[in-house]
C-alpha cells in the first residue's frame, strides 16, 4: 500500500504600511504596550472603520505576483467571534468576494518545476496580543490590533515538507521583493498554518488535520512529516484520523489535539454595515502593476544573461532581495560580475549562515565590498588575503583600504622582492631541491609554500610559483 | 411666556440683541431642570459646571462683537448615546453605567464649535432599542403632556428635555422611529435626515446601516437651524455622504404651491387609530388649500418593513454589542470563572431583557443554516421598499403618513407584548430602510396629547421637508402650544 | 412555536448570554412570537431581487496611508475595569 501526503496551506502577512487597517495609528512592530492604539483599534463604542488605501493596493500587488485575478467588486465583511485580543469581537476581513482568486507559485521540485494553487488572497486586520501571568491573569496589548494583514489561501497542492517549504519560501521572496510585508516569521509578520491529509492508493483517505503553532519554516516542514507518519499509522491501523486542529509542540516533535471546543465557530459572515464597497477598476491595477519591482524569476533571468553567472548562483542570490540588490550593486561598482558571485556564494553566504543573520545586518555595505573585489582584481591582494580582509570587514565594519593598511596585508608583486624570499627558500631547502631534480614534484608545491609562509602570505602566488618553477627547471 | 417656552432662534436672537446672557439663559434653563425633572426624569447626567463655563466664553465674545453660529449661547441637550469627551455616557444600560469615552462624537464636536451650551445627556431606552424610553436601566421618563404617559423611545429624554423646557432643542437618533415617534407624543418637531447626511462617528451603534442622528425642535425653523450645525462629510465615517452643507432655511418660506403629495394607503390601515388616521388627512387638506395636490398612492412592500427592520436591526445590533463584555470598558460581572464566563455573565447582567430578545434575534438571524432565509432575504425585501420609494418620488414631492398609530401609550401598558411594542413603528421603519430623510410635525390633539404626521422625502431632500412642514406649522400655529406637566400626582414614579 | 428552548440555548451560547431556568421558558416564548412574525417575509417573492447592503451608492471610501500620534495610554485605559503593567487585565486565556 503506498500513499500520497496532501498539504495546503494558510498564511497571513502583515503589511508594511505606515498607519493601521482602518485608523491612524502607526503599524510599527513593537512600541511600549498599548502606546499604538486610539478609540477606533480598541474599539471604543461609537467609532467607525476607514479603509487604508495602501493596505488594498499592497493585497493587490500581492495578487499580482502571485499570477492572480484582481476582483472587480469587492468588499469587506464582518466575522463575528468573541476572544479578548478581538476588541470588536468582529474582525472586519473578506468572505465571498475577497480581492484576489486564482493565481500560483511556482516551485522547483524533484520532477522538475510544479504549479502550486493559490485559491485566494484577502484583506484582512490583525488582533492583539496576550500575555498570561502566573498568577491567572492574561494581560492585553493592542498595538497590534488593527495592523492590516493579508490571507493567502493555497490549493491543497502541494505533496510534502518540501514542497510546502518551497512554496513558503517562494512566496517570502515574492512579498519581500513587492516590499508588501518584511515577512519575519520571528516578529510574527509571517503566520502559517497547515492543512494535512494522507490518501492511500485504494481510495481510502484521512480527515484533514488542520496545524498551528508553527513558527518557522523548519517546524511547518517536521509537522507535516509528524503529521504524515501519524495519519498512515491510522490507515494501516485500519482507522482514520479526526478532522480536527492540532498544536505543534516543537520541544517535544509532535502536534497535540486542541479539541477543546465544544462546537465549532460560527462565525455569522456579514457584509460590514460601517463600510462601503470597492469598485476596482482597469486603470488602477494598471498604475499598481507599473509601480510593482522586478520578481524574483525575471531578476535571475536577467541576471543570467546580463552577467553571466551560472543558474544555481542567480537561484541563491536572487532568493533574498537585499542580497540581489548587495550583489548588483556591487557587482556593477566592482566591474566584475562573476568575482562578486563566486565571493559572494562563498565567503558571504557562509558568514549570513555563521551568524544566522541577513545581508542587511552586516556592517559593511555593497561599495564596501566592491572595493575588496577591485583590490582583488588588481592583484593588490591576493585571493587568500581577500577572505582574511572579508573576515575582518564582517567583524568590525573597517574599510577594506584600512584593513590591507593596517594589517600590511598589501601583495607582494615585486619581482626582485619576491626573488630575494625564492633565492633565500631554495638555499634553505636543498633537500627540496634534490626531490624535485628525481622528480618528486611535489617539492615544488612545497618550495612555494614555504615561500609563501616566508613572505606572510603576501608574495603573489601566481609569481612565486612561476618563479620557484622557473629557478628549478633552470 | 416664560424664557424656556421660547424656541431656539428666538433665544438666539434676544442673545444677539444683548437683551439676555447665555449665563443668565443656562441659569434659567437650570432652574426650570431643578423644576420639573422630579416629573420628567428626562436627564441621566446633568453637567452644569461646564456649561456655566461655556456660557460665559459665549457671552464674553458676544461683547466682544464677534460674529456667532445661530446655536452659540443656547443651552441644549444630547441623547446619551453619543460620545462625549470626559462625561458619562451610559447609553440608558448598565453596561455602560460608568463609562466616560475619552473623545467626542463628531456632531458634539460640531455643536461644540458651533459654541452650543450642553446642560446634559439625555433617558434613552436602552441602546437605542424600545420605543417608549420605559427600557432605561436607570429611570422612566414622563410624558410632559401627561406624566402618566410615555413619552416615546427611545429619544425620550431628549423628546422630554425640549417639551418640557429643561433644553431649548436637543439631538436624538433614529434607527426606525426613535426621532419621529417621541417628536409626536411631546408635540415637538423631531428630523431623521437622509442616511449619510450626519457622521455617525461617536454614536453608539445601534444597526449601522439605518442609525442617524437629528434634531428635535419646538418648531421647524429651529430643525433647520440645527440640521445645518450637524450635517456634512466626515472623513472619520465612511457611510457619511460628501455633499456641501446647504442653509436649511433658505427655501423654507417659500411655500407649498404647486407640490405633489403621495399619500399610502397602506399607512392607514387597521393598525392605526381612527383619530389618527383623520387628523393626518385634515393635515393633506390644509395643505391642499394652501395650493398643493395630494394623490393616493400604493406602496405595497411596506406593509413587510417592520419583518425586515426586525431582521436586519436586530443582525447589525447582535454584532455591534458583542464589544461588550467586560475586558476593556464598563460593567464587569464580579462573580465568573475564567475569561468565557466573565464575558457571558457581564453580558448578561450587564444588559437588560430587551436588547438580550434582540441580541438572540440578530444571532439566530445570522446564524448557518439561517442567514438566507432571514438576513439575506431581509436585504432583499429591503430592495423592493427602497424602490417603491424611488417610484413614488418620480412622481411626488413628499408623502405624507402619520407618525405613529396612536398618541402617548401609558407607562407599562406595552411592556408585557414586545410584538405589540413592536407595532408603534410601522410608519416610521420604511424610512430607515429606504434610507430616505423623514420628520414628525405636530398636527393636532387628541384628549390634549399631541398627534404628530409624517412627511417623508426624497434623498438628501430635506429642503422640501422643512418647507412644507413650515408651511403648514405657520397654517395650524400647533407648534406655539406648551405641555403642562399634567399628570395623576404630584413626582409621579 | 417557532423556537425551542433547545434552540434558545443554542443561540445564547453563540451570542455569550446565559438565561436563569426560571427565565428560559418565557423568553423563549416571546421571542418565538417575535420570529413567528418575521416567518411572513418567507411568501415575498424575491425572484432575480438584488440584497441592498447600503441604502447609498458610495463605492470606494478611503484614506491615505498617513499615521498620526495615538492616543495615550493613560486615556486608552481609563474605563479599564483590571488592568495591570499599561495592559487591560482579564482573567487567564486558556490557550
Amino acid at each position: 500500500m503506498s500513499y500520497r501526503t496532501i498539504v495546503g496551506l494558510e498564511i497571513h502577512a502583515e503589511l508594511l504600511t505606515e498607519s493601521k487597517m482602518f485608523c491612524t495609528c502607526s503599524a510599527a512592530f513593537g512600541g511600549d504596550v498599548n502606546t499604538h492604539c486610539c478609540p477606533v483599534c480598541i474599539g471604543l463604542p461609537g467609532t467607525l472603520p476607514v479603509i487604508n488605501k495602501r493596505a488594498i493596493e499592497f493585497a493587490i500587488m500581492a495578487g499580482l505576483s502571485a499570477n492572480c485575478t484582481i476582483a472587480e467588486k469587492s468588499k469587506m465583511d464582518r466575522k463575528n467571534y468573541f476572544y479578548p485580543d478581538l476588541p470588536k469581537a468582529y474582525q472586519i476581513s473578506q468572505y465571498d468576494m475577497p480581492l484576489c482568486t486564482d493565481g500560483y507559485l511556482e516551485i522547483e521540485t524533484v520532477s522538475g518545476t510544479k504549479k502550486i494553487g493559490i485559491e485566494r488572497i484577502h484583506m484582512e486586520e490583525d488582533t492583539g496580543k496576550s500575555l498570561h501571568t502566573e498568577d491567572g491573569s492574561s494581560l492585553l496589548n493592542y498595538n497590534r490590533c488593527g495592523v492590516p494583514l493579508i490571507e493567502i489561501v493555497s490549493r491543497p497542492d502541494m505533496a510534502g515538507a518540501d514542497e510546502a517549504t518551497a512554496f513558503l519560501e517562494k512566496l517570502k521572496a515574492i512579498l519581500e521583493y513587492i516590499e508588501v510585508s518584511d515577512v519575519k516569521m520571528e516578529q510574527g509578520s509571517l503566520r502559517c498554518d497547515v492543512n494535512v491529509n494522507v490518501v492511500a492508493d485504494d481510495g481510502r483517505k484521512t480527515e484533514i488535520a488542520e496545524l498551528k503553532n508553527l513558527n518557522s519554516f523548519k517546524a511547518a516542514a517536521k509537522a507535516i512529516d509528524y503529521e504524515t507518519k501519524r495519519h498512515i499509522e491510522a490507515l494501516e491501523a485500519g482507522q482514520n484520523t479526526l478532522k480536527e486542529t492540532r498544536r505543534w509542540d516543537d520541544a517535544k516533535g509532535l502536534t497535540i489535539s486542541m479539541r477543546s471546543k465544544e462546537y465549532a465557530h460560527d462565525y455569522r459572515y456579514f457584509p460590514e454595515p460601517d463600510l462601503v464597497e470597492m469598485e476596482i477598476s482597469g486603470e488602477w491595477i494598471e498604475s499598481i502593476k507599473k509601480e510593482l519591482p522586478e520578481l524574483p524569476q525575471a531578476k535571475k533571468d536577467r541576471f543570467i544573461k546580463t552577467y553571466g553567472i551560472p543558474e544555481y548562483d542567480a537561484g541563491v542570490i536572487v532568493s533574498s532581495k537585499a542580497l540581489a540588490v548587495f550583489y548588483e550593486e556591487a557587482a556593477k561598482l566592482a566591474g566584475d560580475a562573476k568575482l562578486a558571485s563566486n565571493f559572494m556564494m562563498t565567503e558571504i553566504l557562509r558568514r549570513l549562515k555563521d551568524m544566522d543573520s541577513d545581508i542587511s545586518d552586516m556592517p559593511f555595505s555593497a561599495s564596501d565590498f566592491a572595493d575588496l573585489l577591485k583590490f582583488v582584481k588588481s592583484g593588490t591582494i591576493s585571493n587568500n588575503m581577500a577572505k582574511k580582509v572579508f573576515r575582518e570587514m564582517a567583524e568590525t565594519g573597517k574599510k577594506p583600504e584600512k584593513i590591507i593598511e593596517e594589517k600590511g596585508m598589501k601583495q607582494i608583486t615585486d619581482e626582485s622582492a619576491i626573488e630575494e624570499i625564492v633565492d633565500k627558500v631554495i638555499s634553505e631547502n636543498p633537500q627540496s631541491v634534490e626531490d624535485y631534480k628525481n622528480g618528486k614534484d611535489r617539492a615544488l608545491g612545497f618550495l612555494v609554500g614555504q615561500t609563501m609562509k616566508a613572505s606572510r602570505g603576501k608574495a603573489a602566488p601566481q609569481m612565486v610559483n612561476k618563479m620557484v618553477s622557473e629557478k628549478l627547471n633552470k | 411666556m416664560k424664557i424656556y417656552d421660547l424656541t431656539a432662534h428666538e433665544v438666539r436672537d434676544r442673545l444677539r440683541k444683548k437683551e439676555i446672557s447665555s449665563v443668565e439663559l443656562t441659569q434659567e434653563t437650570y432652574k426650570r431642570i431643578e423644576e420639573a425633572e422630579g416629573s420628567v426624569d428626562a436627564f441621566i447626567t446633568l453637567t452644569k459646571e461646564e456649561a456655566i463655563s461655556r456660557a460665559g466664553d459665549i457671552d464674553r465674545a458676544i461683547c466682544k462683537g464677534e460674529d456667532l453660529p445661530d446655536l452659540a449661547g443656547i443651552p441644549m441637550a444630547i441623547k446619551d448615546n453619543m460620545c462625549t469627551d470626559g462625561t458619562l455616557t451610559t447609553c440608558g444600560s448598565r453596561m455602560l453605567g460608568n463609562f466616560v469615552p475619552p473623545y467626542d462624537a463628531t456632531v458634539v464636536r460640531m455643536l461644540k464649535d458651533s459654541g452650543a451650551v450642553i446642560v446634559g445627556k439625555t433617558n434613552m431606552d436602552e441602546f437605542a432599542m424600545g420605543s417608549s424610553t420605559e427600557n432605561s436601566a436607570f429611570k422612566t421618563t414622563k410624558n410632559p403632556w401627561d406624566t402618566r404617559r410615555v413619552p416615546g423611545g427611545s429619544s425620550g429624554g431628549s423628546a422630554a428635555a425640549v417639551a418640557a423646557g429643561e433644553a431649548f432643542y436637543s439631538l436624538g437618533s433614529d434607527t426606525g422611529g426613535s426621532i419621529r415617534q417621541p417628536a409626536a407624543f411631546t408635540g415637538l418637531v423631531g428630523l431623521k435626515p437622509t442616511y449619510g447626511r450626519v457622521s455617525r462617528y461617536g454614536l453608539v451603534a445601534f444597526a449601522s446601516s439605518l442609525d442617524q442622528i437629528g434634531p428635535f425642535g419646538k418648531d421647524v425653523e429651529d430643525c433647520a437651524i440645527i440640521m445645518g450645525a450637524i450635517s456634512g462629510h466626515d472623513s472619520k465615517d465612511s457611510t457619511s455622504v460628501n455633499r456641501p452643507v446647504e442653509d436649511f432655511t433658505k427655501e423654507m418660506k417659500d411655500g407649498v404651491k404647486g407640490m405633489r403629495i403621495g399619500i399610502p394607503k397602506e399607512f392607514f390601515g387597521e393598525g392605526i387609530s381612527k383619530e389618527v388616521k383623520a387628523m393626518v388627512l385634515e393635515g393633506a387638506k390644509i395643505y391642499e388649500s394652501m395650493g398643493a395636490v395630494c394623490e393616493e398612492i400604493s406602496l405595497p412592500s411596506a406593509k413587510h418593513a417592520l419583518s425586515v427592520y426586525y431582521i436586519l436591526a436586530t443582525s447589525e445590533c447582535s454584532s455591534n454589542l458583542a464589544r461588550f463584555d467586560g475586558a476593556r470598558f464598563g460593567y464587569r460581572a464580579e462573580n465568573h470563572q475564567g475569561f468565557k464566563d466573565m464575558f457571558i455573565k457581564t453580558r448578561s447582567e450587564g444588559f437588560g431583557e430587551e436588547v438580550k430578545r434582540r441580541i438572540m434575534l440578530g444571532t439566530y438571524s445570522l446564524s448557518s443554516g439561517y442567514y438566507d432565509a432571514y438576513y439575506n432575504k431581509g436585504l432583499k425585501v429591503r430592495t423592493l421598499i427602497k424602490r417603491e420609494f424611488e417610484k413614488a418620488f418620480e412622481k411626488y414631492d413628499f408623502i405624507l403618513t402619520p407618525t405613529a398609530p396612536s398618541v402617548a401609550f401609558k407607562i407599562g401598558e406595552k411592556m408585557n407584548d414586545p410584538l405589540e411594542m413592536y407595532m408603534s413603528d410601522i410608519c416610521t421603519v420604511p424610512v430607515n430602510i429606504a434610507g430616505v430623510p423623514a420628520l414628525s410635525i405636530p398636527c393636532g390633539f387628541k384628549d390634549g396629547l399631541p398627534v404628530g404626521m409624517q412627511l417623508i422625502g426624497k434623498f438628501f431632500d430635506e429642503a422640501t421637508l422643512l418647507r412644507a412642514a413650515y408651511s403648514f406649522e405657520q397654517a395650524s400655529g400647533i407648534h406655539r402650544q406648551r405641555a403642562t406637566l399634567a399628570g395623576g400626582g404630584e413626582n409621579e414614579l | 412555536m417557532a423556537i425551542s428552548v433547545k434552540d434558545v440555548e443554542h443561540v445564547a451560547k453563540l451570542a455569550h448570554l446565559e438565561f436563569e431556568e426560571k427565565e428560559k421558558m418565557g423568553f423563549t416564548e416571546k421571542l418565538g412570537a417575535v420570529i413567528g412574525y418575521i416567518e411572513e417575509l418567507e411568501d415575498v417573492d424575491v425572484e432575480g431581487v438584488e440584497p441592498t447592503n447600503h441604502a447609498l451608492d458610495i463605492k470606494n471610501v478611503f484614506r491615505d496611508d498617513v499615521s498620526e500620534p495615538s492616543m495615550s495610554r493613560e486615556k486608552i485605559l481609563q474605563n479599564a475595569p483590571a488592568k495591570r503593567s499599561g495592559c487591560f487585565e482579564v482573567p487567564r486565556m486558556v490557550d
